[in-house]
């Protein structure tokens, strides 16, 4: 299928957390293995590996169709997988119903019972649980306050806003205290004001509960404000997992880094440690196995100069001649887009330093090879841009 | 503008006055008739008595067919529910090409013509002695009545969120308790509307019944109908009257106080 890429890294990160750098997050609350789904021919998941840890807020990040809600739903036990196992507290998981594994799950379309009141609704997984009414009482109160929706108890699902609804459905999915909360997808169907506003709610609502928080989500900039680490899921498989800074700095994969972020990529052939591109031969740090080169440059890495090069620094050897195709205004920064013989350059810059470039100017843009990522090509060969 | 608006409607308003009268009209025509004093029915009726309502109650034969039907009818609908929701929650959620083909099968009763289904049923049910038999009764009509108990179920399904179910098993339901407190309660007014379809159809069935009858066991429809047919009886006009009083009272009773309440239960009516 892909390209031999590894999966399942869990590598030796620092995690900062959410500004809270003293808990210490060592160790591993689940683990799946070789977790493999197939139906008939068609592959949903192949063979991933990942290792979950305790009370960190990782998200799977990919396209539609990529595995990631696949794996959820396994995690939740809505599916069987083909292959693989799972460890939930070094305990195999699958062997367990999906009302037996006590996980909590919030959904897209937030699947409130829509016949019982907010109190019934969170009080339903404790009634399953055979709790008392007083400690029923006593828990429904604490995870509606904590979903700051003191005071509507008694409305019915439908009497209340998308937002409302999928904060019921959180206080629903946390009211007993599940070791981990799934989630998929839960601010995909809400306007976008209020999905900025609940991804800051989501940040304090973990921060308060200290459970682990495992997120589905296609928007990568959801992932980056959310999550401690990021998993990037594509064809079934994983890319990368990461903090979200790693996946942007030092992306494994192309489609990583394509996929977080912003950047110009000029792909080339590589040989004797340069990459020939067009007729230009590029500087870069590393090595890769293959001669299919692509070589990744952040916007904000990215230099541009009048033709005579005298607004670059010292370091940025690699320089290509373009054309200003576009310039926008972004508050603190600017954008230009420049056409080059490689294709598109984006570039980032300080509004302060901004030079007076205008569209349609002649410029050249550079960059230092020590800010660039050398990644394998494998991506179909016409693919240009 | 508005004024042909406002001419247009009211032309449609009369239009729909007709119609209401058109469809409407028959049924009650046999109130005033079943207080005639006379043995006919003959309209306008002459005379205001209540002679027929007394033969009514007081004709042993009309109360035990009445008291047939209401048995059957209630044994039917106590069967087809529960055979054609289960049947209704199969099929919507089978993913197999047979489930097409099933639901079409138990929906022929109601696309065969009745008669042919009763010629067929008779000769069946002289070889096994079922003729005459509640028995009998039930069978046949709990036939009839389950494509309408499935068609009632289903629509109340067509806006039943599967992920409800997903929902119930992550926060520890397990599958028979997820069903009993979200899926029936969700289903419950299509299940109510089945039991009432069920319940009518077996209780005004004429043409089935037709080759079922034996002396010893008649339908309140069987008995109406060849009232009509062999005297000029208006006893069956009281009748007639006696059931329209209570649909409508059953209708108003579902309007004005089921309805009402499981819209504030926030329950999808």
């Amino acid at each position: 299928m892909t390209a031999p890429t590894p999966t399942g890294i869990t590598g030796t990160t620092q995690d900062s957390g959410h500004g809270e750098g003293e808990i210490v997050k060592d160790s591993n609350i689940l683990s799946l293995r070789g977790l493999t789904k197939r139906y008939g021919d068609a592959v949903a998941l192949n063979n991933v590996n990942l290792d979950i840890r305790r009370g960190e807020y990782l998200t799977f990040l990919g396209p539609s169709g990529s595995g990631k809600t696949t794996t959820l739903n396994l995690i939740a036990g809505f599916i069987e997988p083909t292959e693989g196992s799972m460890l939930l507290e070094n305990k195999p998981l699958e062997k367990l119903q999906a009302h037996e594994r006590n996980l909590g799950v919030v959904f897209q379309h937030y699947a409130l019972f829509p016949h019982m009141t907010v109190r019934a609704n969170v009080e339903y997984p404790l009634k399953q649980r055979k709790m008392s009414k007083s400690d029923r009482k006593k828990a429904v109160d604490k995870a509606l306050e904590v979903v700051r929706l003191e005071g509507y108890e008694d409305r019915y699902p439908r009497q209340l806003s998308g937002g409302q609804q999928q904060r019921v459905a959180l206080a629903r999915a946390v009211v007993y205290t599940p070791p981990i909360l799934l989630m998929d997808e839960p601010l995909g169907a809400l306007d976008k004001k209020l999905r900025e506003w609940l991804q800051l709610e989501l940040r304090r609502i973990h921060r308060e509960l200290g459970s682990t928080f495992i997120y589905v989500t296609h928007d990568q900039e959801e992932a980056l404000v959310l999550s401690d680490r990021i998993a990037v899921f594509n064809e079934g498989e994983i890319e990368q997992i990461g903090t979200p800074r790693e996946l942007y700095d030092a992306p494994v994969a192309l489609f990583v880094g394509r996929f977080i972020g912003e950047s110009s990529i000029f792909k080339g052939i590589y040989a004797d440690g340069k990459v020939k591109a067009a007729d230009y031969e590029l500087q870069v740090e590393g090595s890769i196995s293959t001669d299919r080169a692509a070589v990744l440059i952040r916007p904000e890495n990215m230099q541009i100069s009048h033709p005579g090069g005298g607004d670059f620094t010292e370091s940025a050897v690699n320089r290509i001649a373009g054309e200003i195709q576009d310039m926008v205004y972004l508050g603190p920064a600017r954008r230009y887009s420049v056409i080059t013989p490689l294709g598109e350059a984006i570039v980032r810059v300080p509004e302060r330093v901004a030079a007076a470039a205008q569209i349609g100017d002649k410029v050249l843009v550079g960059w230092d090879p020590a800010d660039a990522v050398l990644l394998v090509d494998t991506e179909p060969a016409e693919q240009v841009k | 503008m508005n004024e042909s608006k406002s001419s247009t409607r009211i032309v449609l308003s009369i239009f729909a006055v007709i119609t209401s009268i058109w469809l409407v009209a028959p049924m009650f025509a046999v109130v005033p008739i079943s207080f005639a004093e006379n043995a006919s029915f003959q309209f306008p009726p002459q005379g205001f008595s209540t002679r027929w309502y007394e033969s009514f109650f007081s004709d042993p034969s009309w109360l035990r067919a009445l008291g047939n039907s209401a048995l059957i009818g209630l044994l039917a609908a106590i069967v087809a529910v529960p055979l054609g929701t289960i049947a209704a929650l199969a099929i919507s959620r089978s993913t197999s090409r047979l489930a097409n083909v099933a639901q079409m099968l138990m929906l022929t009763p109601m696309i065969v013509p009745v008669i042919i289904a009763g010629a067929g049923v008779y000769t069946f049910f002289l070889q096994t002695d079922l003729v005459g038999t509640i028995f009998g009764f039930v069978f046949v009509h709990v036939c009839l009545a389950l494509p309408l108990v499935m068609i009632a179920v289903n629509a109340s399904l067509a806006g039943y969120d599967r992920s409800l179910e997903l929902a119930a098993a992550s926060l520890g339901a397990n599958p028979l308790r997820t069903f009993f407190t979200v899926t029936v309660p969700l289903i419950a007014p299509g299940v109510a509307a089945g039991s009432v379809f069920a319940f009518v159809t077996s209780f005004d069935e004429v043409i089935v019944s037709q080759f079922m009858v034996s002396p010893a066991l008649q339908t309140l429809p069987i008995v109406m109908y060849s009232s009509v047919t062999r005297s000029t009886d208006p006893t069956i006009a009281a009748v007639a009257t006696l059931i329209l009083v209570s649909v409508l009272i059953g209708f108003c009773f579902y309007r004005f106080v089921v309805v009402p309440l499981s819209q504030r239960r926030g329950a999808k009516a």
